[in-house]
């Protein structure tokens, strides 16, 4: 069984563990004020970093190419308060523009 | 039916066709981060939560290792425990019909629910249940879609996936920015996984983030 199998069933199983337990473990337990802002906390944290890993880094070697302009687009166009699909789409066309024609 | 039913109806049925068309994005970016398609169809149909299935194929297209990949999708995936605590007390179901409202508590299923509060509690109960299964059927057919493209596509830059990726993660992120504090924290998350990133093995820089969120979330 190579990573990505491990990872697919690895994700798949704790993902619904943790639903479940939602369901079953006591109010109290997890209504606690701190508990709630570091949840709100933690998806702004990955997310950006894995925007930036996945935009700047290939493997472990920081690069900077067509990805710069494509992440570039998407940010204009969030500004623009565009809608998730024009955010990607955007962004797709112009880095596929860039490494196609420069 | 009746006129508040199929205002909830419409609410889930929209959340339910826009939240699904995401699944695209997700089928390409798992295909195009090494999955094949049989992977990325079951992790929508079994993790089925979009930002943590984002993150296992982004921390392994990025080269991190399997552990890496589900620690950082687990972590995203604590809200719907959240979620759970929030939606168990209104639901009260038991046995399967729980393990079922289990699967489908995410955010757009919970967020349905919660705006229904005002029209009453069966209302907001239809809306968790249309929202959950509406999002899981089409999340799940155009995740398929979104697979098959990227298969079919050869060098995925060619299309430019590998910016479509950065900026779908950008995209989920984004909404949650709402003040000057989040914005620090998402700047300085990415500026630090950058920097991590020519020296800790793939993977760990993202994931060392979340410790950030805890440390500034506990000390706040």
């Amino acid at each position: 069984m190579n990573a990505y199998w491990i990872a697919t069933i690895g994700t798949s199983v704790i993902a619904f563990a943790l639903k479940y337990s939602g369901h079953s473990v006591p109010e109290k337990w997890l209504s606690h004020p701190k508990i709630q802002r570091i949840n709100g906390l933690i998806p702004i944290a990955l997310l950006s970093a894995l925007v930036a890993v996945q935009s700047f880094s290939e493997k472990s070697k920081l690069m900077i190419d067509q990805r710069l302009v494509g992440i570039s687009v998407a940010i204009i166009a969030l500004l623009l308060k565009a809608p998730f699909p024009i955010v990607v789409l955007s962004a797709a066309v112009s880095s596929a523009a860039v490494y196609n024609w420069l | 039916m009746s006129k508040v039913a199929s205002a909830t109806f419409r609410d889930s049925l929209s959340v339910s066709l826009t939240v699904g068309a995401y699944g695209v994005a997700f089928g390409a970016a798992a295909v195009a981060n090494g999955f094949t398609v049989l992977q990325s169809c079951l992790l929508s149909l079994l993790t089925f939560s979009g930002a943590s299935q984002f993150a296992v194929v982004g921390v392994l297209g990025a080269g991190g290792s399997a552990i890496s990949g589900i620690a950082t999708a687990s972590l995203l995936g604590i809200r719907n425990a959240l979620y759970g605590v929030i939606m168990a007390p209104r639901l009260k179901v038991r046995g399967l019909k729980r393990v079922l409202a289990a699967q489908i508590t995410i955010d757009e299923s919970t967020g349905v629910a919660l705006g229904q509060e005002v029209r009453g509690i069966d209302e907001m109960r239809k809306g968790f249940w249309y929202t959950g299964i509406g999002v899981f059927i089409f999340w799940n057919l155009f995740t398929l879609a979104g697979a098959l493209g990227a298969q079919a596509m050869g060098d995925i830059r060619a299309f430019g996936l590998d910016s479509a990726v950065p900026a779908a993660f950008l995209g989920l992120v984004w909404p949650r920015l709402t003040g000057n504090f989040e914005r620090a924290l998402a700047v300085g998350c990415a500026v630090f996984a950058i920097a991590m990133t020519p020296i800790l093995p793939a993977g760990l820089p993202i994931i060392a983030t979340a410790f950030i969120a805890i440390a500034v979330g506990l000390k706040k």
